[in-house]
């Protein structure tokens, strides 16, 4: 629920970027957002909307790249990628060697990924 | 004018600000070998009484301050001064988490001699979970009327957490609450994570909840010697 406040972020980097690059306007912006990230998609993308008005990125779409929870196990190495970790079936332990040294190597992040920008 | 259309790579974290500033207070805490710990739960769970408890036991040997996360009002803040020790409030005006900056705001005022700064977040299981406050340990309650289906509900609380203190079991006698579940599941999805069995009403538990923050504090200490 403070996806406002992380848009207000993404815009403090945006412009920090397109400034940089010495755009006139943003066309795209394109955001990884890992599913254990608590970013609700929807609210992110009104939030945008609402936010980019009067910005560089006036007329930009957004563009959200979901990304899957994925877990590494410490002793073999196999990776694990969780379809649902509210699954009944869902747990932290190594299908292949039971090692319940699981580490999670994705899902958790929200990065801005990439801008279009017109110069 | 000829307009270029062209791509930008980034790859900059949107947190990245918050984990930066929460980076500065874990140095400035492990530099003073003071003990953070962040306090999470849905509202109500009885992390103000848990601390409540967790001083009044406390405070006789070690220097403890406490940081009060609300939407508003310093009521939380109060009652842990009524038992003598330092308190302030951050309210956050309609957030629904504390952010990094916000301890960063008020970080001057916390004495540097302290050994333990509790700081309780925000009630709400969700966002807290989300950003990094510097903490040297992150506790999740689970207050007993809320059921023993949160941890699969709610994973992030408890995947970040090192902690988990089920609290008001009192209450186990008069609610539906499988204990041994909740701890599976919750181990399911953190194996690493403490369990510790609470009441601040009949008091069960503490003494085991705090030999381990001190023994926490001396592991630290020696650490960062
Ligand atoms: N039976 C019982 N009630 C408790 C216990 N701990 C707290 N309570 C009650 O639960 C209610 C909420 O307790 P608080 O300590 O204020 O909870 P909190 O998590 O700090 O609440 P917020 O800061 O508003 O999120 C109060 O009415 C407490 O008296 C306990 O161990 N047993
Ligand atoms: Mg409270
Ligand atoms: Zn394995």
């Amino acid at each position: 629920m403070h996806e406002l406040s992380l848009v207000a972020d993404l815009f403090t980097i945006i412009e920090q970027q397109a400034n940089q690059a010495g755009a006139k306007k943003v066309t795209k912006v394109v955001v990884s957002v890992g599913e254990l990230s608590g970013v609700v998609p929807e609210l992110f993308r009104s939030a945008f909307q609402s936010y980019k008005k009067g910005t560089i990125a006036d007329k930009a779409r957004l563009q959200l790249k979901m990304v899957k929870i994925k877990f590494k196990c410490r002793s073999c190495d196999q990776e694990i990628t969780a379809r649902n970790i509210m699954d009944e079936s869902f747990s932290y332990v190594c299908p292949a060697c039971g090692s319940k040294e699981m580490e999670l190597i994705a899902g958790r992040d929200l990065y801005l990924e990439k801008l279009e920008i017109e110069t | 004018m000829e307009q270029k259309k062209k791509e930008l790579l980034v790859l900059e974290d949107i947190l990245g600000s918050n984990k930066k500033i929460a980076g500065q207070i874990r140095k400035k805490l492990d530099e003073h070998g003071i003990l953070a710990v962040n306090l999470l739960s849905a509202p109500g769970s009885g992390k103000t009484s848990l601390l409540e408890k967790i001083g009044l036991e406390l405070k006789d040997n070690y220097r403890l301050g406490v940081i009060e996360g609300d939407i508003e009002t310093e009521r939380d803040a109060d009652r842990i001064r009524k038992i003598g020790l330092p308190a302030w409030q951050i309210t956050t005006h309609g957030a629904c988490h504390l952010e990094a900056r916000m301890l960063a705001k008020i970080f001057d005022q916390i004495p540097a001699d302290l050994n333990f700064l509790f700081i309780e977040n925000v009630g709400n299981l969700v966002c807290p979970a989300s950003f990094d406050l510097g903490e040297g340990l992150r506790f999740v309650l689970l207050s007993v009327p809320e059921g023993d289906d949160k941890p699969k509900k709610y994973p992030e609380a408890f995947i970040t957490s090192q902690v988990l203190v089920l609290t008001k079991c009192d209450l186990l006698p008069y609610l539906p609450f499988d204990t041994d579940r909740v701890i599976k599941e919750a181990l399911e999805i953190n194996p690493h994570l403490k369990v510790f069995k609470t009441s601040a009403t009949t008091g069960e538990g503490l003494d085991e909840l705090c030999a381990f923050l001190e023994e926490e504090l001396k592991l630290r200490l020696s650490q960062h010697a």
